[in-house]
């Protein structure tokens, strides 16, 4: 479909870029300043067949209570979950800021009826879902039916309605090269995207520093356009502080500060909160705690 | 592109602390002699001058000032040592000790990167991650072809031409010195180098190495000093050739020189490249080539794509992502890990870049520059680029040396090919498009040495490097970097 033109993309290039980024030292001040800002920005999840109701609930306590012996830590900025537990994870969370977010679509393959999908994020929607993960239907898309993935995006956020956040999952694990990557990120962002992320974490590869750099680049040309600011969620992949960081130096230095923010940037992720609580508390204390002092939920 | 939105904004949130390299660990003597005969001598002439800091004017070590008498004693050993062990040992021995300079240098190679980053205000990220790894690459590089050369030129009997006198620019100094050593010796000749006046100290560090090597003496001479020194190593009667690398200018007095002189001589000259973007190119990729073309070692690289063509219709979008990716650079101390741009290399360097900034203004160009704190002390020049700018603008004609990029625009292949080659320089060029057929197109109708498709400044010992026109003659670095140390 010819309404779709996205500028090339350059591997060895994106790979010079990211080499450079992650040549990045932080240091002091500006390393607790991150791993706190990084800490606000994940998403706890848990998609997993075995989900159950404690399961959802036990996460949701946890994300309210990171590590209650040090005081003043920034809470996680949501919790994700399958459709049918959005509504015990809202009544969980109901006396905090963390916002609940579903995915939706018939995650995480995307193979079934517009209508289904469309129920499907009603459901989550309905249930009270802040937020919703819906995944794009990337055989259409190697099919070259550009205008069917815009479509059913733009069918989707009408369900979302105007309240609840849209987020765009290109599972970019399956599109092949950088130049795709880069076009299903322009029809997500065309078609209403709030958000672009990149994996449903079920394929690896999931996230990775140079998938994450072609996305920021498609937000950055789309504000440049319009004056729109579009947010970004790496997902899958990313289980230690160094490499969150390295995520958010990317940020900054490409998008610049406005969206350093969990309203802009977010991480999906479920082990990187706790290796962000210890690097916090090793920041803060100059020793390493045992990993069992850290509650596994 | 909707030129109402404001630019993104790169500071004021969660700016970086510093993360400077620890010096500690380095040594520098308080004075450095001539390195004549395989020992540091004190110079006849009696005379240092000192080295500085150029990114806080402190103190760094005083430099020897060699005089005739000492340029006559350096040729001589020299000489000596190619008469004597040098050019009777077995090619297989020559070999091994052109390896052990390279060892040598990879395991010093944090200090070399430090003192590099002291002595020329370049950022430590380009000396330990360039400048240094390069400077081994190329030891190893030309040790490989020490006993290959009647491979490399079947049948014709190549010979090594004798003593080779070298004069090396302050952008570069190690990996300068390690281009014009390391050929020189894997084909048999050896050598009188000197740095330039504003960066010995790596060179000197280099003679230590050399020393430590245990090459036989006289094969390696390293001598200091200004102008003079290098005018007397070029016009000194028993030296066979000269292998320079500095402005035209310089060059073009050089050759008058040794014009009618037996000697044999490489010239790598100054350069006003050309990068250019066509509308198809991978846009952000193109840019931060630009930014490293022209920023890199603050631009004092002879190859720096200083002129900047791009096709109009993506003009716009292009400049704004110029301007956006320059504030996101980090410029301050060079020892600091996150410094993307250092200082300028010396008072008088700057003094040249800040007069080409003020006759690009005056001639009517717009100014665009990185907003940060400069530093009080040293020589600081934010990067900066001139938009509005036509062939005819002095900015875009004349070589400045300096993070100054001089923006035009083009329409079509033909109209840029010739403004790209309507210059008197022609060292390099790059070109960026997602079309193999352009860039071949374009490649072979481009009158520069270097040609990059979609990257820039990318070095390679095995490459050939060197100019067309006004950029020079002779090539550095590859097979051909052997020829111009070889008789047939």
């Amino acid at each position: 479909m010819g309404a779709f033109i996205s500028p090339k993309v350059d591997k060895v290039g994106i790979e010079d870029r990211v080499n450079r980024i992650t040549k990045r030292s932080i240091k002091k001040e500006a390393k607790l300043e991150g791993l706190k800002m990084a800490l606000n920005m994940v998403d706890l999840t848990t998609l997993e067949g075995m989900d159950t109701v404690n399961k959802v609930t036990q996460m949701c306590y946890k994300a309210q209570h990171l590590h209650d012996e040090f005081p003043g830590l920034p809470t996680v900025a949501a919790v994700c979950v399958y459709p049918n537990f959005v509504k015990i994870a809202v009544n969980a969370l109901k006396d905090s800021p963390i916002k609940v977010a579903s995915v939706a679509t018939a995650f995480p393959s995307g193979h079934s009826s517009l209508d289904v999908k469309i129920a499907d994020t009603k459901m989550a929607v309905d249930a009270g879902a802040h937020e919703v993960d819906m995944v794009i239907s990337r055989g259409k898309f190697h099919m070259g039916d550009f205008g069917f993935v815009y479509d059913e995006i733009a069918a989707i956020k009408q369900a979302c309605g105007t309240s609840v956040r849209l987020k765009v999952i290109l599972e970019t694990g399956e599109l092949g090269n950088l130049d795709n990557v880069r076009l299903a990120s322009d029809i997500a962002i065309a078609a209403g995207a709030d958000f672009i992320k990149t994996s449903t974490g079920k394929i690896k590869p999931a996230a990775t520093l140079p998938v994450t750099l072609v996305m920021l680049e498609a937000i950055k040309d789309h504000y440049y356009k319009t004056g729109i600011m579009v947010g970004m969620k790496p997902a899958g992949g990313i289980s230690n502080s160094k490499l969150a960081l390295q995520y958010l130096v990317m940020v900054k230095e490409t998008l610049g500060v406005k969206w350093l923010d969990n309203h802009w940037f977010r991480f999906g992720a479920s082990s990187l909160a706790n290796d962000l609580l210890m690097q916090i508390l090793k920041q803060s204390t100059g020793a390493y705690q045992s990993a069992n002092y850290f509650s596994k939920d | 592109m909707n030129k109402e939105i404001k630019p993104l904004k790169f500071s004021g949130k969660w700016d970086f602390d510093p993360a400077p390299e620890s010096v500690d660990h380095i040594s520098l003597k308080d004075q450095y002699g001539l390195f004549i005969n395989g020992k540091f001598e004190n110079p006849q002439t009696s005379n240092y001058f000192p080295s500085i800091n150029p990114a806080n004017e402190e103190h760094l070590s005083m430099i020897a000032e060699a005089g005739e008498k000492d340029i006559n004693a350096a040729v001589s050993a020299a000489r000596k040592a190619f008469d004597g062990p040098w050019s009777k040992m077995s090619a297989k021995e020559r070999g091994k000790y052109i390896f052990r300079i390279a060892r040598l240098i990879q395991e010093k190679s944090r200090e070399l990167a430090v003192i590099e980053t002291l002595d020329g205000g370049k950022p430590i990220r380009e000396s330990r991650d360039v400048d240094v790894p390069i400077a081994a690459a190329h030891f190893f590089y030309y040790a490989g072809w020490t006993d290959k050369l009647n491979y490399a030129f079947p049948n014709r009997d190549p010979k090594p031409v004798g003593v080779a006198g070298q004069v090396i620019p302050w952008n570069f100094p190690l990996m300068m010195a390690a281009w014009k050593i390391a050929p020189a010796l894997a084909t048999g000749n050896t050598v009188v180098l000197k740095p330039a006046e504003t960066t010995s100290l790596t060179a000197l560090k280099l003679a230590e190495i050399i020393q430590e090597a245990d090459l036989p003496k006289g094969v390696v001479n390293i001598i200091t000093g200004a102008g003079a020194t290098g005018a007397g190593i070029v016009n000194h009667q028993d030296i066979d050739k000269i292998a320079f690398t500095g402005s035209t200018g310089v060059g073009k007095i050089i050759m008058k020189a040794i014009a009618g002189s037996n000697k044999k001589s490489t010239m790598e000259l100054g350069g006003k490249a050309a990068n250019i973007i066509f509308e198809d190119a991978p846009l952000d990729q193109a840019v931060e080539g630009v930014i490293n073309g022209i920023y890199f070692n603050q631009g004092h690289v002879c190859c720096a794509g200083s002129r900047l063509f791009v096709q109009e219709s993506v003009y716009d979008v292009v400049l704004r992502k110029l301007k956006d990716r320059i504030q996101s650079l980090i410029l301050g101390n060079p020892l600091d890990k996150n410094t993307d741009i250092g200082a300028i290399n010396s008072k008088e360097q700057l003094g040249t870049i800040n007069k080409y900034l003020k006759i690009g203004q005056q001639e009517g160009a717009d100014m665009f520059q990185l907003e940060c704190p400069i530093p009080k002390k040293g020589f600081w020049c934010p990067p900066t680029l001139f938009t509005n700018v036509s062939q005819s603008h002095v900015i875009a004609k004349e070589e400045i040396f300096g993070p100054v990029l001089a923006i035009q625009t083009f329409r079509t292949i033909d109209e840029v090919i010739t403004k790209a080659n309507n210059t008197p320089f022609g060292l390099s060029a790059g070109v960026w498009t997602d079309k193999g057929s352009k860039i071949f197109n374009l490649t072979s109708q481009m009158r520069a040495g270097v040609v990059w498709a979609n990257t820039y400044n990318k070095f390679d010992p095995t490459s050939p490097f060197g100019g067309y026109k006004e950029s020079g003659h002779g090539r550095e670095g590859g097979l051909h970097g052997l020829t111009p140390y070889l008789n047939f």
